[in-house]
């Protein structure tokens, strides 16, 4: 887990558990994408929903994938939900996301310092880096440490009410992912654009 | 400038300018609804760049990675509009995970237009490697490749591959050759 200094006030939460609060909280067919791994299996466990998107591959691509949704949608709110480990590698969607200013985009990143899946091996950023330092510097202003629960509910409701993109960093324990997200990719997508409501079912 | 100009063809820098290859591309992106265009940049793509920029229909912007581009194209088919993604060769090299493991499996029409380099007058050993690298990809994948040569069959390439994409719901490569665009050539 992240032994970052910038961070000692923030308190370390669980995965599903902030996933189902998030989920809880939409009441507007929102958008989700989860992102690979634990992050997805979270998302399916806490309820599977039409307008859920989850990745099985294509590590880091969590909020390229939702900025797309996101500007094919302007009024409909996107959230990405993704791993540390996942946004190191695609540092630079931060800063594409910063430029382009969707007013309904909402990333949330799940830091507990680790590839948890692959074996609890820390990241390169584990112990010197701070993703919402990284976040601000890239461009995103609205960007910060959810400090416990109560703060994280209420800095997605914050986000639900800006228009500009918002980043919320989550310190997580080490938990594996709750449920195992069903891998079949077409069936995924198909549901995915339903909930959208950009095609009717056969 | 010279040098730009140096790397068009001179078929290419005499054509009427709608009958350019870079305007060609973007009135066939435009009659196709692609509206979307992320980029990583690429010296002979700078004119299709730059009328992208200017034309309100197209939201064109430059991305980190070619990667980023493509999650952006799927995320945005997904949400009901249609993008492409520009970029150079050793861009398309970047791309093998994310093809396999997102365009293909989910069946996704991600369209493609990589400017060639690598080919006819490559000074970098480097880009003439990675060049080699990107049929072999296409092909291990069976994507749907086409390399375009001649500017009177850029059209028809272009809008019937398109089209094949969205109602295959598959990925498809539109190569530009430099016998196309002129390609890059040596510059000191």
């Amino acid at each position: 887990m992240s032994t970052n200094m910038s961070t000692p006030n923030t308190k370390v939460m669980n995965r599903f558990d902030v996933t189902s609060r998030l989920i809880a909280k939409l009441k507007h067919e929102e958008a989700v994408i989860g992102g690979i791994g634990n992050t997805n299996f979270d998302l399916w466990a806490a309820g599977h929903r039409p307008q859920n998107f989850y990745m099985l591959g294509s590590m880091g691509l969590a909020f390229p994938i939702a900025l797309g949704v996101a500007l094919a949608q302007p009024d409909r709110r996107v959230f990405a939900l993704e791993g540390d480990g996942s946004l190191l590698m695609q540092l630079g969607a931060l800063s594409t996301i910063a430029t382009l200013k969707p007013q309904n985009l909402i990333m949330i990143v799940m830091d507990n310092g680790i590839y948890q899946i692959t074996g609890a091996q820390p990241t390169p950023a584990a112990s010197v880096a701070d993703i919402v330092a990284i976040a601000t510097g890239s461009g995103l202003a609205n960007s910060a440490w959810a400090a416990d629960e109560e703060d994280f509910e209420r800095l997605v409701d914050e986000a639900m009410s800006v228009a500009e993109p918002s980043l919320i960093a989550v310190r997580i324990d080490d938990k594996p992912g709750v449920g195992t997200t069903r891998r079949d990719p077409v069936q995924i997508r198909e549901r995915f654009m339903h909930g959208l409501g950009v095609r009717e079912p056969l | 400038m010279a040098i730009a100009e140096q790397q068009t063809s001179p078929q290419a820098a005499q054509a009427s300018s709608d009958r350019t290859w870079h305007a060609i591309v973007l009135q066939t992106l435009k009659r196709n609804e692609i509206s979307l265009i992320p980029y990583v940049p690429d010296r002979v793509l700078t004119p299709l760049i730059k009328n992208l920029h200017a034309d309100p229909f197209f939201t064109t912007f430059a991305t980190a990675r070619e990667e980023e581009a493509v999650g952006i194209v799927s995320g945005a088919w997904m949400g009901g509009r249609r993008g492409a993604v520009l970029m150079q060769t050793s861009g398309f090299a970047t791309l093998a995970n994310v093809l396999a493991s997102l365009a293909v499996p989910y069946q996704i029409p991600l369209i493609m237009f990589v400017s060639e380099r690598g080919t006819l007058g490559e000074f970098n050993y480097g880009q003439s490697l990675v060049c080699r690298t990107m049929r072999p990809v296409l092909d291990s994948l069976a994507l749907e490749h086409h390399t375009i040569t001649r500017l009177d069959e850029l059209e028809f390439i272009a809008d019937r591959s398109i089209k094949q994409a969205v109602t295959t719901q598959a990925p498809v490569a539109l190569i530009l050759n430099p016998l196309l665009t002129g390609g890059k050539v040596f510059d000191k």
